[in-house]
């Protein structure tokens, strides 16, 4: 037990590339941002929220870095300052989009390509556990 | 005496609900994933279960992060479809089992297992997803249910091996319920999956292929798996397999493999389907 505990307060998980695991950390930092995203779970807010954006925005205590990526739908920006992807897709089903499309856009590949990836198999875990290129020998068995 | 009959791991990938109510199933994309699902109506239907324990997680559906409870269970009578930013999945109202419900409530928190009790909530489709997979379209789903979350969403999720446990405990409390019902206990989400960040997509065949042979060759051992191995092999998502453990811990320790099914993908997730059956329940 004391070697989970150890580890959870290394965040060894933060050298997996291209992955914001949502921990206490990111919690801190984006609780008003999921809760606005939360918000968007009631069609009158869905609606208030295309009507005037940036009013919407207003009601909720987001830093200006955090309302520039829901503006600007940065959606990889938006994890880099808390956003929990299972609270920001909810922005994405306000526009229309799928998870498949957000994924898309966040690993900075045209949506055929994504979705031609996915397809084929997924994107490989070869290459991809670590963020150093060269892979150490796997300690987590 | 109550007793767990069989338990059935399945992803609840959103894009499945979505497929079967838009009637697009039998499209080239997801034919081949719903054909696999076939068997497992069957053998569900002729194992008509009287009441189905679902092991699955909320997303930011019922619960916000505004409270977030690590294990909780549901005693209502019913429960509606949620709202999850798209309007509810047009399917069935979930009915529970409020006396089975209460009943494992109050065992598991005497056993050490501190559940949270809901009286009120809305299903998402981590729950409703598994019994569209399983049930088909259906104007009532057939049998009740009782939800039995757990966060997976704010890390860290609780551990494999303490999903495991609490398995355990639930068989101990089903089989102290006097009525003499057979339960089916579903662990959900998973397999491979990864939606966030620039690594979205991540697909582990060989970690899934390991997995689902793990659950009747070495389920203990897989229990402990730890949470960065489950994000580093198979995707930050792909923690959800904790909740399989639940399942697992409640079936005997010798199980038999009903039926399997893999498939990739199911929009960014690989989707996996497995039907245990305790041996000693024939």
């Amino acid at each position: 037990m004391l070697l989970l505990y150890d580890m959870a307060l290394e965040r060894d998980y933060e050298s997996i590339p291209g992955t914001y695991v949502y921990d206490a950390e990111r919690g801190r930092m984006g609780y008003a941002l999921n809760m606005f995203c939360m918000s968007l779970n009631k069609p009158e807010n869905r609606k208030r929220f295309k009507e005037d954006q940036g009013a919407y925005l207003d009601r909720f205590n987001l830093t200006p870095e955090q309302r520039r990526t829901v503006l600007e739908r940065d959606w990889l920006g938006m994890l880099k300052v808390g956003g929990n992807i299972y609270y920001t897709i909810k922005i994405a089903f306000c526009d229309g989009l799928t998870f498949q499309d957000v994924a898309g856009m966040m690993s900075g590949v045209p949506k055929e390509t994504y979705a031609q990836m996915m397809l084929a198999g997924g994107r490989s875990p070869d290459g991809n556990r670590f963020k150093s290129c060269s892979e150490p020998e796997a300690g987590n068995g | 005496m109550a007793k767990i009959v069989a338990g059935i791991a399945v992803s609840h990938v959103p894009a499945i609900g979505v497929a079967m109510d838009r009637g697009m199933t039998g499209t080239p994309y997801w034919e081949p994933l719903f054909k696999g699902y076939g068997p497992a109506r069957e053998w569900l239907a002729k194992l008509a279960p009287d009441v189905a324990i679902i092991v699955y997680n909320d997303h930011a559906s019922a619960f916000s992060l505004e409270i977030i409870p690590t294990f909780l269970i549901g005693v209502a009578d019913k429960f509606p479809i949620a709202d999850e930013g798209f309007g509810p999945r047009p399917v069935p109202l979930v009915h529970g089992h409020p006396a089975l419900a209460w009943h494992l409530a109050q065992s598991l928190i005497l056993d050490e297992f501190d559940m949270t009790i809901a009286n009120e909530m809305p299903v998402d489709h981590g729950l409703t997803v598994p019994l569209s997979i399983t049930c088909g379209q259906t104007s009532s789903w057939p049998f009740p249910v009782i939800p039995l979350c757990v966060n997976v969403v704010q890390y860290p999720p609780p551990t494999g091996a303490r999903c495991f446990k609490l398995g355990m405990a639930i068989r101990r409390a089903v089989e102290k319920f006097e009525p003499n019902l057979r339960v089916v206990i579903y662990g959900t989400g998973g397999m491979s999956h990864q939606l966030q960040g620039e690594r979205a997509g991540l697909i582990n065949r060989q970690f899934d292929t390991a997995f689902l042979d793990g659950m009747t060759k070495d389920p203990i051992g897989l229990s402990k798996i730890t949470h960065t191995e489950y994000m580093r092999e198979a995707g930050s998502e792909g923690v959800e397999m904790v909740m399989w453990h639940v399942m697992r811990g409640a079936l005997d320790e010798n199980v038999a493999e009903i039926y399997r099914h893999y498939h990739v993908p199911a929009s960014n997730t690989a989707a996996g389907l497995m039907i245990l059956e305790n041996r000693s329940a024939a």
